[in-house]
């Protein structure tokens, strides 16, 4: 991905590695986010996602660190190597983030309100506690949450409720970028679709970007335009929503797509990725009957290795059924900057 | 028996009394289920479906016989277990068995694998030989090894294999499994459905898969009871219930599901809501 940069981008990183000693986690991730965008970033545990959307924010752990080029729209300074002090006057204000657990991102000894509030005191973006605090209220309105709950502290809430609470948070001093991580794995169906609904509202009337991470395609496509997915510390492909979810050319996304699809396989819409090309290692010498044969899912062989096992070259080699001796080698980025795919044996090409 | 019922569940009802909080008023009551009942044929696969808070945990304690209900009867496989006594219910501990959700918390830390596996063949007083542990790791697809290790030096759906090899140690007729895949992933969560699909075949067991998540529990169950707020709201053949949901809690329910199939079509966020939502119960107003 060496493309150039548009100037207007509000998110642009460049060549980002995260490394915590001699393990490398993350290696070479390009990413940009437009105004307005909504990018997700796919993959599974371990994938490397949660610790690129960490670099972003500068809250990685004291012995990993990151070196590349992460750069924010209106910011001044590179975000890589930046002091805390720096940091912590951008994070809140210019860049926001929803975190998985709502149980823990909130402070339970500080009513709602108070929360909500401070970061706009913080951050010194209302003339003062009173303007704060209306509109903290407004806020809380907002993500459909009842006007009485400004005094309630955090364990009183349910799930849902607490993570529309962070979203009020991290949108109170409407961010440039908006960074979701995971924000519905933890609730339940009814709940995910009103937070969703809430999180693309929110950032639509603010004009902010939105980087959502999942490992849910069906989450994905439904919240963004725009998807990269990782693998092993690295994008392994990247592009538009309905090009990529229906032309995969990774053998990678394939695979994601092809067991995330829980319809029969005689289903139309499972048939491009029903090839076979993904036998199931995992359940063994366990024959399958003829009952089953509808239901089998397509599975993608193996486990995820643990991080810094990753093979050289393709990180995805071993558990690929194309792979090939050229897999030794780091596939080269084909296509742009933000359509493209690294690998060797693409689908769709004459030798799929 | 053969045409016996595994399990019939009639007119359960569940009521948790919790702490008073004033000396005027009586304590309040958590009715966590409200007159259910189910029946599940032999070999079926029965899916219960519905949020957090439901009462789809609370079901599933009342059939393992690991909770007794306020009123209302359970029969499994022909016998009455709404008072049995523990001493009575060893048929039930070898023939039913229970797959939790967190793999990481109902597999103990300090066993290793093959302790874990053999130890209901152990409590039931089976012997509980080296070859039939390793013939259930080898079901489960896990290498003979892997018996000598402890719990945390695997992955999450590994772990899950080794709960499935466990509940299956004591050759149990019916097998309930409690969410088995929501905390895992994508590609694990495939294995983990193929594997359990393959074994209820090949063993004959009757399935019980309890799931927040429709589109998991159509692919893998027969017959389905959605469940709200501790009653079961509507029962029927999984794909039925999911191409046309009768009750509207179904429908907010099934509409609420996010589909890579619906969002390529241009479904957006709101569309997941076309069904209004509704505050979840027992959260404050």
């Amino acid at each position: 991905m060496s493309a150039v940069a548009a100037p207007d981008d509000v998110l642009s990183v460049r060549g980002l590695n995260v490394t915590v000693r001699d393990t490398v986690l993350v290696a070479d991730v390009d990413l940009t986010v437009g105004p307005g965008e909504r990018v997700g970033l796919i993959g599974e545990s371990g994938s490397g996602k949660s610790l690129t959307a960490l670099s972003i924010l500068g809250l990685l752990p004291d012995d990993v660190v990151a070196d590349g080029s992460i750069r924010l729209a209106g910011v001044g300074p590179d975000l890589v190597g930046t002091d805390e002090k720096t940091l912590s006057r951008i994070r809140g204000r210019d860049l926001a983030m929803v975190f998985q657990e709502p149980m823990t991102a909130l402070n339970p000894t500080m009513r709602i309100g108070d929360q909500i509030a401070e970061v706009m005191l913080i951050h010194q973006t209302r003339s003062g506690r009173a303007a704060a605090r209306a509109a903290a209220a407004e806020l809380l309105e907002r993500v459909q949450l009842p006007p009485d709950l400004l005094r309630a502290y955090p364990h009183q809430l349910s799930g849902g409720q607490r993570q529309r609470v962070v979203l009020a948070i991290a949108l109170a001093n409407d961010p440039a970028l908006l960074i979701c991580d995971e924000p519905t794995t933890a609730l339940d169906v009814t709940v995910q679709a009103l937070v969703l609904d809430l999180i693309v509202s929110g950032v639509r009337e603010r004009s902010s970007a939105l980087l959502f991470i999942t490992h849910d395609l069906a989450v994905v496509a439904t919240v963004c335009d725009r998807v990269l997915v990782m693998y092993g510390g690295r994008v392994v492909e990247s592009g538009p929503i309905t090009t990529l979810f229906t032309t995969p050319r990774h053998r990678y996304t394939q695979g994601l797509l092809a067991a995330s699809n829980l319809e029969p396989h005689d289903a139309p819409t499972a048939s491009d990725f029903a090839d076979g090309a993904y036998p199931d290692s995992g359940s063994g010498d366990v024959a399958p009957s003829s009952r089953t044969r509808s239901r089998r899912l397509t599975t993608i062989p193996g486990t995820v290795p643990a991080a810094g096992h990753f093979p050289s070259g393709c990180v995805f080699r071993n558990r690929c059924a194309h792979a090939t001796d050229v897999c030794a080698t780091t596939p080269p980025w084909t296509g742009t900057a933000t359509h493209g795919y690294a690998c060797h044996h693409p689908a769709g090409a004459q030798d799929a | 028996m053969p045409d016996q019922p595994a399990i019939v569940a009639t007119d359960l009802v569940r009521d948790f009394p919790r702490p008073r909080t004033s000396l005027l008023t009586p304590a309040p009551v958590v009715h966590a289920l409200r007159g259910v009942s189910l029946e599940v044929k032999q070999g079926e696969r029965f899916g219960i479906v519905g949020e957090s808070g439901c009462g789809k945990s609370t079901l599933l304690r009342l059939i393992a016989a690991l909770d007794r209900p306020t009123s209302g009867q359970i029969v499994v496989e022909g016998t009455d277990i709404t008072n049995l006594p523990e001493r009575r219910l060893r048929f039930l501990r070898e023939n039913l068995q229970l797959v939790f959700q967190d793999p990481m918390s109902s597999l103990d830390p300090r066993m290793r694998v093959r302790d874990i596996i053999a130890e209901p063949l152990v409590v039931q007083g089976h012997p509980a030989s080296g070859a039939r542990v390793r013939e259930l790791l080898d079901a489960v697809g896990l290498p003979a090894n892997a018996g000598e290790r402890y719990p945390h030096q695997f992955s999450g759906g590994q772990r899950q294999r080794i709960s499935i090899a466990r509940a299956l140690a004591p050759r149990p007729r019916i097998l309930i499994a409690d969410e088995p895949v929501s905390a895992l992933d994508v590609s694990v969560r495939a294995q983990v459905l193929n594997l359990i699909s393959d074994l209820v075949d090949e063993l004959d067991l009757t399935l019980v898969f309890v799931s927040h998540d429709l589109s998991v529990v159509k692919h893998v169950c027969d017959r389905v009871a959605v469940m709200n707020a501790g009653q079961i709201v509507e029962t029927g053949p999984t794909a039925d219930v999911y191409a046309a949901p009768q009750h509207a809690y179904t429908q907010r329910l099934v509409s609420a599901i996010p589909t890579l199939q619906r969002a390529l079509s241009g479904a957006t966020t709101a569309d997941l809501l076309s069904h209004p939502a509704a505050p979840s119960k027992g959260a404050p107003a």
